[in-house]
């Protein structure tokens, strides 16, 4: 949780007088919030923690990261189901069902 | 040196350790503050690579683990009310509060959901208006401003159904009390690089003097905490103790304004219990009062909690750097991922389960054999 990802923003709304990007992180694709860097523009690359864009990062720094992300799995632990990974480390079955992540990409 | 071709670049990862080993000539304790870093130096074998007077030692940066038990406690009880629907980031599910978490809150009946941003949460409790629906904000200077910022979209959107448990934690006031212990053996830090991007380096070289450490902002790459140790080293050996920048692809000295200034509106400093470690002044942040309507500790009464601590747990400990945690004798032993004692065990950012992780091998065979239970 306490890591950030670079990503690439893809596109930019305005949405209840905020502004937001879609953000390409290596393959997964997410709403991130721009408020505290509002001058990001499309193209750019940013890290990002817990969907809000915190720096801007250069293209080749941005990119070098996220490769060494999925190499080590580290984008799997940051974008995969919680659920699935908490029942996994226990050794329990994760809960069913669980449809909010879903929910809340919609 | 078996590990220095995973690297990404090994060449440089070469260049970057002669240098320290041809600069080192006594030893040096130097510690890293974030659990990050902690799991890069082990998983890549970094404290083995290094000169053996070179020690790194793991700092209290995991937002997971330095969690008290009583606010694990009142989530655990708010989690579990009909009305509410309880949101977190996956890594708190399976901390364990006194007798039990969030992963068996769910299995219970609790409605407790994982969401990956603030703004997630508050987007449900929009979708449920007949619902409260409780966000845990937890972590350091990383996370506070997303909540905070969630906190005020709440505000301004006008959603009453929304409230935040605040137990958010500041990184200086914590190498202010390791540095003010009496057995404290930190001569320098590895600074959070992204504690950093937001905050920037201003509240350091108060600090690097007073305390006369240097303090270089790190990355939490290999290399970076290769490039972050080369400086540190070079600053010991020749005695200077300023605050470096090794990670200024993402730090900008002023780090980042609006989030801070986000910060300052919306939360103010408070006294904060750190889990295993005790309460460190002026160490965290909690909603400021006209932010009381979304608080959840103001929201439903959750005092009186009885904590209770697992004895044999030494995290504490570990998170001030004075024990490593395969010298815990639960560690491999009773206490491992799957039935941990501490959060240290649990959270992917805790020391404890980088050793237990990366080292599994060698070191619960050590820890079995020198244990007499086994
Ligand atoms: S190994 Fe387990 S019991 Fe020992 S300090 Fe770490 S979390 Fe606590």
């Amino acid at each position: 949780m306490c890591l950030a990802v670079p990503g690439r923003v893809l596109d930019i709304e305005e949405r209840d007088g905020t502004r937001m990007a879609t953000v390409d992180f290596g393959g997964v694709v997410k709403e991130v919030c721009l408020e505290y860097l509002p001058d990001l523009q499309v193209g750019e690359y940013a890290i990002v923690h817990v969907g809000f864009a915190l720096q801007r990062l250069d293209e080749e720094s941005a990119k070098q990261t996220l490769e060494l992300f999925a190499q080590l799995g580290m984008l799997q632990e940051e974008f995969g189901d919680p659920w699935e990974q908490a029942a996994e480390a226990g050794g329990a079955t994760p809960p069913v069902g669980d449809a909010v992540i879903e929910e809340v990409r919609k | 040196m078996k590990y220095i071709d995973e690297f990404q670049d090994p060449e440089l990862a070469r260049r970057l350790l002669d240098d320290i080993h041809s600069t080192v000539t006594r030893p040096w304790a130097l510690m890293e503050v974030c659990g990050g870093q902690t799991h890069t130096i082990i998983r890549h074998g970094i404290d083995q690579l290094l000169p053996e007077q070179v020690e790194l030692i793991h700092g209290p940066g995991c937002p997971v683990c330095v969690t008290p038990l009583e606010v694990i406690d009142k989530a655990l009880e708010i989690a579990s009310r009909p009305e509410v629907i309880f949101c977190s980031f996956g890594d708190m599910l399976r901390v364990p509060g006194t007798g039990r978490d969030l992963f068996q809150v769910r299995s219970e009946g609790g409605d407790v959901r994982v969401v990956y941003s603030p703004l997630d949460a508050l987007r449900i409790a929009r979708q449920n208006p007949d619902r409260e629906v409780v966000f845990f904000g937890i972590g350091f200077e990383t996370t506070a401003p997303p909540n905070a910022m969630t906190v005020h979209q709440a505000r301004r959107l006008g959603i009453p159904n929304f409230s935040l448990l605040v137990s958010h934690v500041r990184v200086p006031p914590a190498i202010e009390a390791i540095m003010s212990a009496p057995n404290c053996r930190v001569q320098a830090f590895l600074a959070a690089g992204h504690v950093c991007s937001v905050m920037g380096v201003g509240e350091y070289p108060e600090l690097a003097e007073r305390f006369r450490v240097p303090i270089v902002v790190t990355g939490f790459e290999p290399l970076d905490i290769l490039e972050g140790v080369r400086r540190t080293v070079l600053q010991l050996e020749r005695g200077e103790h300023t605050v470096d920048n090794a990670y200024a692809r993402a730090v900008r000295p002023e780090g980042n304004p609006a989030a801070q200034a986000m910060l300052e509106d919306v939360f103010e400093v408070t006294d904060r219990a750190w889990r295993g470690i005790g309460v460190i002044p002026d160490s965290g942040w909690r909603l400021s009062p006209k932010y009381r309507d979304h608080d959840a500790e103001y929201r439903f009464s959750v005092d009186g909690i009885q904590t209770r601590e697992p004895a044999e747990c030494r995290s504490g400990e570990v998170l001030q750097g004075m024990l490593k945690p395969h010298e815990c004798e639960a560690f491999g032993t009773v206490c491992t991922p799957r039935t941990p004692l501490g959060a240290t065990m649990v959270s992917s950012e805790g020391a404890c389960a980088a050793y237990y992780l990366y080292r599994r091998l060698d070191i619960t065979t050590a820890a079995r054999e020198a244990s007499p239970v086994v």
